[in-house]
């Protein structure tokens, strides 16, 4: 497309456009279906993304974190969890390997025996946090060596935890893309469907313009040019009130949990600013293709 | 201008022309003549490219129509003024806008055409009604408006369907007048009529030849109309 024929699709050309005659009501529909799509494309979006971050979140956070319980008898436990801090210390891809306090211990059990917790006097087992350095360090040698000198510790690298939560957040993100690419779909054929019965019923008019000496480009830039204008108005209209629906939902909290987390952040709000142009871009493809079709059966 | 050569026509159910020839010559003024259905508008059709024959060819311009895609017969369309029976206007645009039609679709800059338009208006005598629908036209007022817009891409062959079809006596005349004046002017005129009174007094005007469908032929009819 040059550049001049681009300027008369966006600006257009006033006498052009009056060749065909307005049409009140798929015009209302054009409009409804690509603000209704564009309002759920801003939600798909919104999942993919907070799904994404979670999926990412949770990966790293408890690929890096893990925890070492020493199950040991009281006098032998200050010697147990010296002797696993040592081993921790030198196991390369650790980068911090440290006790937990009685205090924090006791914070841990609260939420199910209450603060008043006499932890001091119940054999509890000792916590040491670790945590991985980038390159992350080798859990079966590790476990190995702590049987071997510490008999009381088993190594909880949360891995039975971490993949299934991983596998929810990343199919959640699959199936927010699928949706996205459904209404992308959808959004094609009910505006070819529109597109169609726009040109069919304007059968006349496209006639008469053939016989006066119009070019196929010149009829069919008068229908392509409406309903991308459409598209685009009615899909910027839907991402604006979409946005300020995902605005309006409570912020990402630690007692909501996940649910509360869908939203966008960040640079992440440009991103549901990029439906309306796609939207304009699907309903340009799908008219070029049903007037090119159309105009084509003709004589 | 425009050649048929050997041309034969089938509509399918069975043959409506056989092998006709003719050739129109620049400048020159033909009536088409024949009885209701006897394949008049067909004959037409074929000259300006909106019906295929399905034997013979036919050329414009030096141009084999079959031949042509669909740019090209828009082109095509833009030099041959066409009238038809039943006039064909956008009925929700003003007559004025109607008639400008054709420079619009070839992409002209209508306030350049002001001038030729307000001419062209005032010739056909519709400066009055230039903001009209064309619904709201009587029949000669939109014969007048369709010989208008047949022309004003100043075309150099114009074809009419049945101008004078459904007005009267006068108003015939006036069209003839115009259609006349055309062709003084130089275009090549080709008009379908079955109104043989307004064939004689375009012969004391014009040097018009008569070719007349009868059998599925093309005849050259004699002076003995």
């Amino acid at each position: 497309m040059t550049e001049g024929k681009l300027r008369k699709l966006v600006l257009g050309d006033t006498q052009a456009n009056r060749v065909v005659p307005p049409s009140g009501f798929t015009a209302h529909l054009t409009l409804f279906v690509s603000g209704a799509m564009a309002f759920l494309a801003v939600f798909a979006l919104a999942l993919s993304m907070a799904s994404g971050r979670l999926a990412d979140q949770w990966a790293e956070e408890l690929a890096r974190a893990a925890t070492l319980r020493i199950n040991a008898p009281a006098e032998q436990r200050v010697a147990q969890t010296e002797a696993a801090l040592e081993i921790l210390r030198q196991t390369p891809g650790v980068a911090t390997a440290r006790a937990l306090s009685g205090e924090e211990q006791a914070a841990l059990l609260a939420p199910w025996f209450g603060a008043t917790l006499p932890a001091g006097s119940l054999p509890l087992p000792q916590l040491i946090e670790v945590t991985a350095d980038g390159n992350g360090y080798d859990a079966t040698g590790l476990r190995l060596r702590l049987q071997a000198e510490v008999p009381g510790a088993v190594l909880d690298d949360h891995t039975r935890w971490r993949e299934p939560l991983v596998d929810a957040a990343r199919s959640l993100r699959r199936l927010a893309w699928v949706s996205i690419l459904l209404i992308g779909g959808a959004t094609a054929a009910m505006i070819t469907l529109a597109a169609n019965a726009a040109l069919a019923a304007n059968a006349q008019v496209i006639e008469v313009l053939r016989l006066v000496g119009a070019l196929d480009s010149y009829i069919a830039q008068a229908f392509i040019r409406r309903f991308t204008l459409r598209a685009l108005s009615g899909a910027a209209v839907g991402v604006l009130l979409g946005m300020i629906g995902v605005w309006l939902m409570p912020e990402a909290s630690d007692e909501g949990g996940f649910l509360t987390g869908l939203g966008f952040q960040g640079w992440g709000w440009l991103v549901p600013l990029a439906i309306p142009p796609l939207g304009a871009l699907v309903a340009f493809a799908a008219t070029t293709r049903a007037a090119t079709k159309r105009l084509g059966e003709l004589t | 201008m425009i050649e048929l050569e050997n041309v034969g026509y089938n509509y399918g159910g069975g043959e409506l022309l056989n092998a006709v020839s003719v050739q129109l010559a620049p400048g020159s003024f033909h009536f088409l003549t024949g009885p209701s259905g006897a394949g008049k508008t067909t004959l037409l059709k074929l000259c300006y490219g909106a019906l295929t024959p399905t034997a013979g060819r036919v050329r414009a311009f030096n141009m084999d129509v079959q031949g042509l895609d669909r740019d090209q017969m828009a082109y095509l369309r833009r030099r041959v003024g066409v009238v038809h029976q039943d006039c064909r206007f956008l009925d929700h645009l003003p007559v004025i806008e109607n008639i400008a039609l054709p420079l619009l679709v070839s992409g002209r800059e209508l306030s350049h055409e002001e001038a030729n338009l307000r001419e062209l208006l005032n010739w056909v005598g519709l400066s009055e009604r230039a903001h009209a629908l064309p619904p709201e036209l009587s029949g000669g007022e939109r014969q007048r408006a369709a010989l208008a817009r047949s022309v004003i891409l100043s075309p150099d062959v114009i074809i009419a369907d049945e101008p004078t079809g459904n007005v009267d006596w006068e108003m015939s005349q006036r069209l003839l007048q115009l259609l006349v004046e055309l062709n003084r002017m130089g275009k090549t005129i080709l008009v379908a009529t079955h109104d043989l009174s307004l064939i004689r007094a375009a012969k004391n005007q014009v040097q018009a030849r008569v070719l007349r469908i009868s059998n599925r032929q093309l005849q050259l009819a004699g002076a003995d109309l």
